[in-house]
């Protein structure tokens, strides 16, 4: 394999070059647009065989997206905050229709004010969509995980669409060392073409997106749901035969130095890698702490979590999202229902952290575990709290 | 895509009501259209000019909720809603969709009509965007538009191709404002502006023309729009069997003159022809106005001549102008 030092934008165009699919359809905004721009470059330089449609919106980016799945064929788009707002309608139309497109979201602020920089609300919001939501710590887990995205979308136990979300800037615009995936190799992965019966096909009629009444509406909506637990067996039969094919491990709830911890922080995306830098600094100084890291968001590992949680006496739940007048953040409200009637109650600090691409450094994360462990020594949770905003 | 391309010739076919007889139609009966829809007419026509492989898109609005109620679909060829704004950008992924599989062999049944219907909502307004964008891109589709003059699926509301004075329910008619006070965009003519290679306006009253256009549409090699004019009598408020009387007396007043634009040549079609040709055979807005309910308050209590005036000057104006441009 290939080593090459790429941006996380950069990652995902070569994922979505490797997999060349038949239709891309994309809109730019930062800081998602190095990867609609490098795919034209592919797309104009005859290195994929793909229709790629410059549409005039995100609305009709996804609208074009679900039509072009509706015939069968492997669809790829990403964006971003403004952009995923303004797709939202057809968002819900992608999963009830089953089109297993993949779409690849640099994270960022929702307006307003108006901030390009990284945020993870945008796709957090995603939530009761029926998307597969995947988040990514790295360029390299940017690159393998798009690349997963559609093995696991266009399963037939599956067949929904997956978001692989990178943060913006910190992910989208930073330069790091990734393994290329080859053509060859993420199509020996994934599959030459995509294969469905489920489709407009002119040999065998059939109508599509039908209005449901109180009387089919709920069994069409359960059918997601139903998708949504079956996405979980393939997700780690997926990742287990990548970690076969190249050698990288990947795990819908990731954990490190849990062992023996006491304490510990869980967090998704690029923050893991502060909190995991953290854990050392203070693993070194003899505190008995770890590491949960969110992969897989929907759908939502609760036992995995519960299990984790099992030893320890306080949980820190860190994220780069909020929900205004809502009972905790986003994640950490998902943790709270997990945790919720299984027994396994750690004491919990909230966090919300970054918005708007502030910076959150790892004295930041001593901080907060500072101020959370001794809250915890005293037997406290300690509800939200903004990390970092100013009086 | 012809767009920028060689002028291509486009033959509309010449079809007589008895060769039709016997042409297939692809959509059935059993559909929940209201008794006297004309919606349902013209999708009945719409598709009596199918002669390949052929899928549809069809925006939210009545004939899609009507046609496709769960478990049931009066469609007999690939049929897909996603929402109200959007078909032609749905219809812009199939079609690349379709393109780029050919390409790779994983799409077998060869050339695919695509056709997209729209409501006058989800056309001169809502979906405008999506249209336009499709159309700048030169998608190889069919976009239909079916104007009943008001969003009548959630209870008739003006839209922007609500003809002028008619009383909705957004623009009701009362004792200050008498009903819509603006004139309908020149939905035909936006389309045309973006010169692409064939428009056309029809009515289900002239089945042999508006299958013939539309088979021209399908031929044509790029994007298409059709302005097809279809009666709703529950939301103009007329007795459900004059449907297709009063589609075809809009043609006569000239309020929806039935031509063609073929790469930019304006050509009239023979009912609007004859109409240029003998100009006293132009019906009075009037006597149109009188027919339908939407307008019953131009009528009474008193006689709004003035409206009726304007209106009236309005519609010539537009004629007017078509008249000039297809040579007459
Ligand atoms: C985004 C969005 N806004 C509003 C609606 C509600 N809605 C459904 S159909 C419709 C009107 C359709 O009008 P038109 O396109 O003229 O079709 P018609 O029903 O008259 O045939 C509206 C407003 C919707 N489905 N989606
Ligand atoms: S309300 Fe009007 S357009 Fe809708 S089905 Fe009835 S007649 Fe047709
Ligand atoms: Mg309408």
């Amino acid at each position: 394999m290939a080593r090459i030092a790429v941006t996380g934008d950069d990652a995902v165009a070569l994922a979505a070059k490797a997999v060349n699919p038949d239709v891309v359809a994309a809109y730019p905004i930062t800081p998602q647009t190095i990867i609609v721009e490098r795919f034209a470059d592919f797309v104009a330089d005859g290195e994929v065989d793909t229709e790629f449609v410059t549409v005039e919106s995100e609305h009709s980016a996804m609208s074009a997206c679900v039509g072009a799945s509706s015939v069968g064929a492997r669809v790829f788009t990403s964006t971003a905050s403004a952009g995923l707002m303004l797709m939202y309608e057809i968002v819900f139309i992608a999963a009830s229709s089953r089109t297993p497109i993949v779409m690849a979201l640099a994270n960022r602020a929702i307006s307003g004010p108006i901030n390009i920089h990284g945020e993870m609300t945008d796709q957090m919001l995603l939530r009761d969509s029926g998307w597969i939501s995947l988040f990514c710590e790295d360029n390299q887990e940017a690159h393998d995980q798009t690349i997963m995205a559609f093995k696991i979308g266009e399963h037939p136990d599956v067949l929904l669409p997956v978001a692989v979300g990178l943060d913006g800037f910190i992910l989208s615009h930073a330069i790091e060392g990734i393994e290329k995936v080859s053509r060859e190799e993420a199509l020996r992965f994934i599959g030459g073409e995509r294969k469905t019966d489920l489709k407009l096909d002119t040999s065998k009629p059939l109508s599509i997106g039908l209005l449901h009444l109180q009387d089919y509406y709920m069994e069409a909506r359960a059918q997601i749901k139903d998708a949504q637990d079956r996405a979980k067996k393939v997700i780690l039969d997926v990742f287990s035969e990548w970690e076969t094919q190249t050698g990288r491990k990947y795990e819908p709830i990731e954990s490190y130095m849990m062992e023996d911890a006491e304490y510990a922080f869980i967090t998704m995306g690029s923050s893991a890698g502060n909190a995991r830098t953290t854990v050392d600094e203070l693993r070194a100084k003899g505190e008995k702490v770890g590491l949960i890291k969110i992969r897989v968001y929907r759908p939502f590992w609760s036992d995995r979590i519960v299990e984790l949680c099992k030893n320890l006496k306080g949980l820190i739940s860190v994220e780069r999202a909020h929900s205004f007048g809502g009972p905790g953040a986003i994640l950490s409200q998902d943790i709270k229902s997990a945790l919720y009637g299984s027994g396994i109650s750690p004491l919990l600090a909230e966090y919300t952290i970054g918005l708007g691409g502030r910076d959150t450094l790892i004295s930041g994360y001593h901080g907060m575990y500072n101020r959370a462990k001794k809250a915890f020594e005293e037997g406290k949770n300690l509800p939200i709290f903004w990390w970092g905003v100013r009086e | 895509m012809n767009k920028g391309g060689a002028i291509m010739t486009i033959n509309v076919p010449k079809y007589k009501l008895k060769d039709l007889v016997d042409k297939p139609t692809y959509f059935t009966g059993g559909h929940r259209l209201c008794a006297g829809c004309a919606a349902g007419s013209m999708a009945r026509q719409v598709t009596m000019a199918f002669n390949k492989p052929t899928m549809i898109f069809n925006s939210t609005g009545c004939l899609e909720v009507a046609s496709t109620i769960y478990p049931f679909s009066a469609w007999e060829v690939p049929w897909l809603h996603v929402a109200f704004e959007n078909s032609a950008a749905v219809a812009s992924g199939v079609e690349a969709a379709i393109k780029a599989m050919t390409r790779k062999g994983t799409y077998t049944a060869g050339k695919t009509d695509i056709i997209v219907f729209g409501g006058d909502g989800g056309t001169y307004d809502i979906g405008i965007q999506a249209i336009s964008g499709a159309f700048e891109r030169g998608h190889d589709l069919l976009y239909i538009l079916y104007d009943n003059g008001a969003y009548m699926n959630t209870g008739i509301q003006r839209s922007g191709g609500t003809p002028f004075s008619a009383s909705t329910t957004t623009s009701p008619a009362g004792s200050v404002i008498p009903g819509k006070t603006q004139f309908r965009k020149p939905i035909t003519e936006i389309m045309v502006a973006h010169r692409i290679p064939f428009v056309a306006t029809a009515a289900p009253a002239y089945p042999a023309d508006l299958i013939a256009k539309v088979r021209a549409g399908l031929d044509v090699d790029g994007p298409a729009f059709m302005h097809i004019e279809a009666s709703c009598n529950r939301g103009q408020r007329f007795d459900p069997a004059k449907s297709i009387e009063y589609v075809k007396m809009a043609v006569e007043t000239c309020l929806h003159p039935l031509y063609t634009v073929i790469d930019g040549e304006y050509t009239l079609s023979r009912p609007s022809e004859r109409i240029a040709k003998d100009p006293s055979r132009k019906v009075p807005l009037v006597e149109f106005l009188r027919k339908e309910g939407r307008w019953r308050h131009l009528f009474r209590p008193i006689e709004r001549t003035d409206l009726i005036e304007r209106f009236q000057t309005e519609v010539d104006k537009h004629w007017e102008e078509l008249l000039v441009k297809s040579g007459f």
